[in-house]
């Protein structure tokens, strides 16, 4: 059986041979034309004026494009309406696109764009955290606050208690391959876009209302992506969009792909948050209530933001029980890039919240930050059906408690919803608050479990098992005593160590997107054509879900032919996140491959005068009344029968139920974890750090594929500590991204990950919940991983001195020497 | 418009009537159909689009999205579509690359391929630095770096070898006059190089187009006239004697870095950060002084050496203190016409110290880069040249520091005391890679670092072990 062989990613001997193709290596035709914007050089102002004649008079320019030229609707918000194509009378953000080029070549397209002649008639841009709150200026009306139990009790009550606040910085996604996208038009007005993206059906929504055609009359295809994690949900819309217009009005292919720079100043990052808290603990450094105030920087339109900000409260406890918990979060509207999705999805800011704050206690009380943390985790497995921590449930306060709201007045500087030809995009996560989100009521936990801040129970808790064995391999209490053996001896270079855990919940919280579908074909020869509605970006979807179908069939993986997500094959599929991919369309899959094979073994056990549940497929054959056939005769013989031998497959996820206006029920179906031990070399002098040594345990269930589940983690880890250190995005006074290319702006290189770095699985990992094959989703959660390099530094800085660090992130050089500084006092 | 013979993945190829600032990239993607090589970033700074460039002098990676079709002229290219034997037989690394999962988008794959290859070919196994110019978003590099050191136990494939033997012959030689580009130079000599830049005083340089590509790829610019240097001969080299180290000007960072290693590792080190493989074997040190950036590396190194530039114009040579050329902020003490020849600085006891300090170790550029040379005679410093990148308009010698040091005992009470001589010479700026507070800070601090360092003391988080 192919499930849980290590094999290789499904394209990786095309990638190695600079075979395998993306979307702007699909030959085109020869008339095809590129597309490139020409962006808002103000972060907020009224166009007073746009002079475009230098533009259209540019060589090889075929057509120039604003507002007022689009056939459709200008839109490509996957929530409320509120990003326009191309800007109208206003301007957002520095970098909003203006108007559109189409050019007989890419650098034609470029080089015409810069000839725009717009002038604006600036208006105060609100840039900041600061500014925003300043200025009220924020999605949803006003902040949402969940809470569990009494939390000014507990904090009045509590005998030690610290107020703090942290920073985290947001992160450009910087997939390798930039967006792109090409339409080719159709007869009778149809288009086919092949799209980087991670969401094709939105894009085809998208596209259809940009065009005013129904969803039918658009095909989209997607067969990789070079990278995606987060940051091709939504921001592949303008792209997809502008091409299918630009093809529509030229008749012309048209493509497009984003310049890096235009990459970066277009497109939404991940959200950066402060997080201010307040905490009430025990002499053990047991947390007895914590209040968390969350400042979400959402930019200038919603996208995904609410459920992005929803996340952050969600992961607000991490893999501590917080017997009272008030989480307070504030979406700030600011003109600046849309934050958008970003592996986690807004979990890690949260996250790095409560591991601050066990810092901080740890630092109070004079002990290992490890001690702390286990202090506070959740109960194991075996006791977590025992008594419930003494909580008084409230309800939630503030304008959380109205009944749902009414989205639609709460614009109230952003361009005029777009009203005709739009509907909301049921398929995005932005559709929140468009549906009824809990329509059976939000679950209750069973009496006497112990809940999380949401009030979920908590069933599958395996962290102390996993970092008892952390600590063990990694050696960690001689370590420890290294560390500080070290640090006595040594002034200039300071050595730190820390162990965090991740627990991460799976599933959207947008419940009714936790479906997913399937279209199988088994050929006359035996072989298999394999489709579903997941994306791949590099994660290996596909070959997990291959490896689920060849099981399925018992026939050699090569049987099974990946191909390309299509709307065509699978419809009204969600976006290929939230760690979702594996989960929901193995099971699809499954679900489809076992129709076909019912369908065979029934018709096969009726010539043997067999039962249908007496045939087996395995490794190749199909055995059934004594017989053996090989998969292709087995087949033939179906076909002869006039079996059916193609089938869909659909999975929904069981048990989840959630209601976020109150904050209360099961948003996940189970959650994932895992857990990172970091040792790093801080330089006092400068600020510099290194990784010297990093192991981590990570629970991926019954993993589909190790070798691919260890990339994940692997990857994931190295792409958190990037955000939590070099990653830094700056904005000047104006309002202008000046971290706008890999020059600039710095993800990890080759020699910034751990000298030493061993990386294993959980092998005791087996979900729980009926996923498929017992796995578990492994996407995200290995990015929070990172979360121990920044706390591992916290600590090589508090050896510097008395004081608290009170360093947020990212931890540049130069914040870690001002912190340095601060220990010193 | 000129013609420009080379080969690619083995086969010759001459192209005619293309404008000179065409990016091979481009090029390759876009008339070739060879779309294995990717764009990335466009300007040199990811490695998509790293492309093994094979000349008399070797093979060596090299970022194709900012390299022009003329740089090319009479050499040999292999992209990811020529790393496979002729009958698809993998190269070791690519094989490895397949056995230890060391793609996963497989977006980056192709640079890191190539990049592999060169580094398997030249017998190189520092793959920490053979890779620094390969980002990869996906694996945290743990795999590709398995790959490299498995495919560094087989052999070098037969095909990975031909280029060298072919490049001259195979292409043979062009038509007489073919070679005459009236819309940019190719000189072949200093001399041609001088009458040439006489005769054409606007057109810009060329060297390894690591800055000047960006111009194009970045800035949009139209180039009206272009000089390629990399014809130029007798301005690669590097020539050491009893009492001077003297470089020509179109001599390769990579070059430069390798010749350090024994004189002045410190310089060395630092270069080592510099870019990383594929720039540093593009860009020249002539480059990196004439273009005059304020962060540029090699400058203050040069200038702590006690550098002399020697500039050449028609047939009139000049020669300056390095520190001399540097006038404000864009503007250097060059006449139109003038250009880099070479640089020179004294043989000397090794006292200098480089500290490259940036958000990211490998491929970054200088926030502040401090380069220390100090000589103590007799418990006194007898002789100090401190010289800095990114703390200025210019690459700037710290005079009010040195002069606080100059004849006072080497102590930590005498580093402290200089204090407050940074703010006299230096007033930063804040920018995206680092406040002026922090600037000075830094600066104040590496000669706290130089202090120790000469003591002996470990003062490098890289020399730190697990």
């Amino acid at each position: 059986m192919s499930v849980a062989k290590p094999l290789p990613h499904d394209a990786a001997a095309l990638h190695v041979t600079g075979q395998a193709r993306y979307v702007d290596d699909v030959p085109v035709p020869a008339n095809c034309l590129s597309v490139a914007f020409g962006l808002s050089t103000v972060a907020r102002g009224r166009i007073a004026s746009m002079d475009l004649s230098a533009v259209r008079a540019a060589p090889g320019v075929v057509a120039v494009l604003t507002a007022g030229d689009l056939p459709g609707a200008n839109d490509v918000s996957p929530s409320i309406h509120d990003e326009p194509l191309l800007a109208e009378a206003e301007v957002f953000y520095l970098g909003q696109p203006v108007f559109a080029v189409i050019a007989e070549s890419h650098l034609a397209a470029r080089k015409a764009a810069q000839l725009g002649e717009v002038t604006y008639e600036e208006l105060p841009a609100l840039l900041t955290i600061e500014d925003a709150l300043a200025a009220d200026s924020r999605f949803e009306g006003g902040p949402i606050t969940w809470s569990k139990g009494d939390v000014a009790a507990a904090l009045a009550a509590a005998p030690h208690r610290i107020e703090g606040s942290v920073a985290v910085g947001g992160q450009e996604h910087f997939y390798l391959e930039g967006q792109a996208a090409l339409a080719l038009p159709q007869e009778g007005g149809d288009m086919v876009v092949h799209s980087s993206t991670q969401h094709p059906t939105e894009i085809q929504h998208k596209v259809a209302e940009a065009l005013g055609v129904p969803m039918h009359a658009v095909r989209v295809e997607v067969r990789r992506m070079g990278g995606g994690f987060g940051g091709k949900e939504s921001q592949g819309n303008a792209l997809a969009c502008i091409c299918a217009v630009a093809a529509r009005v030229t008749g012309r292919p048209c493509r497009m792909r984003y310049d890096r720079d235009d990459d970066f100043v277009i497109t939404g990052k991940r959200h950066d948050f402060r997080i201010d808290y307040t905490a009430g603990f025990d002499g053990e450094g047991r947390l007895t209530g914590v209040d968390f105030v969350q400042y979400a920087r959402c930019g200038w339109a919603q996208d995904l933001s609410l459920p992005v900000a929803d996340r952050a409260m969600l992961h607000a406890d991490n893999a501590y029980l917080l017997p009272a918990a008030r989480i307070t979060s504030h979406r700030l509207k600011t003109n600046t890039q849309s934050a958008t999705a970003f592996r986690g999805f807004g979990g890690p800011q949260g996250m790095v919240g409560i591991e601050a704050v066990m810092d901080r206690v740890a630092f109070e009380l004079g002990r290992d930050p490890l001690e702390v943390r286990r202090g506070n985790f959740y109960r194991g497995m075996e006791s977590a059906g025992g008594p419930a921590p003494a909580a008084i449930v409230s309800r939630t306060n503030g304008a959380t408690t109205a009944a749902p709201r009414d989205i639609s007045d709460q614009k109230k500087d952003g361009p005029a919803p777009v009203t005709t030809g739009t509907h909301r995009d049921m398929a995005s996560r932005g559709s929140m608050g468009a549906v009824d989100e809990a329509p059976e009521g939000a679950g209750a936990a069973p009496d006497g479990a112990q809940t999380t801040p949401y009030h979920m129970a908590v069933e599958d808790f395996v962290l102390h098992e996993m970092v008892d064995a952390l600590v063990e391999t990694s050696d960690y209490a001689a370590r420890r005593a290294k560390v500080a053996e070290w640090n006595e001896a040594n002034a200039l270079l300071k050595r730190g160590l820390a162990l965090t855990p991740v627990k991460f919940g799976i599933s959207f919280t947008l419940t009714h997107l936790n479906q997913a579908g399937a279209l199988v074909h088994v050929y006359q020869d035996g072989s298999i054509h394999m489709n579903h509605g997941g994306t791949e970006m590099g994660q290996g979807l596909f070959q997990k879900v291959a490896q689920v179908a060849a099981s399925r069939f018992g026939v050699p993986l090569a049987s099974v032919k990946i191909t390309a997500t299509d709307t065509g094959k699978v419809p009204n599929t969600s976006a290929t996140a939230a760690s979702s991919g594996s989960d929901l369309n193995g099971m699809a899959v499954k679900a489809a491959c076992d129709e076909i094979r019912g369908r065979m073994a029934e018709f096969l056990a009726a010539e043997h005068q067999t039962e249908a549940a007496q045939v087996r497929f395995a490794d190749g054959q199909v055995e059934v009344g004594g017989a053996s056939y090989s998969f292709a005769e087995a087949v033939q013989k179906c076909y002869v029968g006039r079996v059916s031998l193609s089938a869909t497959g659909f999975y929904k996820t069981p048990k989840v139920n959630w209601d976020r206006v109150q904050g209360r029920g099961r948003p996940f179906f189970y959650f994932a974890y895992g857990a990172a031990v970091t040792e790093v070399a801080v330089d006092t002098l400068t600020g510099e750090y290194r990784l010297l040594r990093t192991d981590i345990l990570h629970d991926a269930g019954a993993s589909l594929n190790p070798a691919i589940d260890i990339g994940q983690v692997e990857g994931g880890y190295v792409q958190g500590v990037g955000w939590l250190t070099t990653e830094e995005l700056v904005w000047d006074g104006k309002g202008r991204l000046t971290t706008h290319a890999p020059s600039t702006y710095k993800i990890p290189a080759c020699s910034d990950r751990p000298d030493v770095f061993n990386v294993a699985l959980w092998d005791k990992g087996r979900n729980r919940e009926d996923t498929i094959y017992r796995s578990k989703a492994v996407g995200e959660p290995p990015l929070m991983l990172g979360i121990s390099a920044l706390a591992a530094i916290w600590d090589a800085v508090s050896a510097c001195g008395p004081g608290y660090h009170d360093l947020s992130a990212p931890a540049t050089p130069e914040k870690v020497l001002a912190a340095i500084e601060r220990v010193r006092g | 418009m000129g013609q420009i013979a080379f080969l690619l993945n083995g086969d010759p190829v001459t192209i005619a009537d293309v404008a000179p600032t065409t990016t091979l990239l481009d090029w390759l993607r876009e008339t070739r159909g060879l779309t294995g090589t990717k764009e990335g970033c466009n300007e040199g700074d990811c490695g998509a689009c790293t492309v093994m460039v094979t000349d008399a002098s070797g093979a060596r990676a090299v970022n194709a999205c900012i390299l022009f079709l003329p740089q090319l002229d009479g050499k040999a290219v292999r992209t990811v579509e020529g790393i496979a034997g002729p009958d698809g037989t993998l190269h070791p690394v690519q094989q490895a690359m397949i056995d230890h999962h060391g793609s996963q988008c497989g977006f980056c794959t192709p640079g890191f391929v190539v990049s592999m290859a060169c580094a398997h070919l030249n017998g190189r196994r520092d793959f920490d630095d053979q890779l620094a110019g390969n980002l990869c978003r996906c694996t945290g590099y743990a795999p590709i770096v398995r790959a490299a050191e498995a495919a560094a136990e087989r052999p070098v494939p037969d095909w990975m070898r031909e280029d060298l033997g072919l490049i001259g012959g195979a292409m043979g030689e062009p038509a007489p006059g073919a070679r005459t580009h009236p819309s940019y130079g190719q000189p072949k000599s200093a001399d041609e190089l001088a009458a040439w830049y006489a005769a054409h005083p606007d057109a810009v340089l060329v060297g390894g187009a690591t800055d000047v590509g960006l111009w194009v790829t970045k800035a949009l610019r139209e180039l009206p006239e272009v000089g390629f240097l990399g014809g130029v001969d007798d301005l690669k080299y590097l020539h050491v004697d009893s009492e001077e180290v003297r470089i020509g000007a179109v001599t390769s960072l990579t070059e430069v870095w390798e010749a350090m290693r024994d004189l002045h590792p410190s310089f060395a080190e630092m270069l080592r950060r510099y870019g990383a493989v594929q720039v540093r074997n593009a860009a020249t040190i002539g480059g990196n002084i004439a273009n005059g950036s304020p962060i540029g590396d090699s400058p203050p190194a040069l200038i702590a050496l006690g550098a002399t530039l020697h500039l050449r114009k028609g047939d009139a040579q000049r020669a300056l203190p390095l520190e001399d050329f540097f006038l404000d902020y864009g503007k250097q003490d060059r006449a139109p016409g003038e250009f880099v020849e070479a640089v020179s600085f004294p043989r000397q006891p090794d006292s200098l110290r480089c500290y490259k300090l940036s958000k990211r170790f490998d491929q970054d550029i200088s926030a502040v880069c401090g380069c220390f040379n100090i000589t103590v005679e007799e418990g006194r410093v007898a002789a100090a040249r401190i010289a800095f990148g990114g703390m200025a308009g210019i690459p700037k010698r710290a005079a009010a520091v040195e002069a606080a040091l100059l004849g006072q005992p080497w102590t930590e009470e005498t580093v402290a005391a200089t204090a407050d001589a940074w703010a006299k010479d230096f007033q930063p700026l804040s920018d995206m890679r680092a406040s002026a507070g922090y600037r000075l800070d830094a600066a104040r601090n590496m000669l706290i670092r130089y202090f120790h360092e000469r003591a002996g003391t470990p003062v490098s988080v890289l020399e730190v072990q697990p």
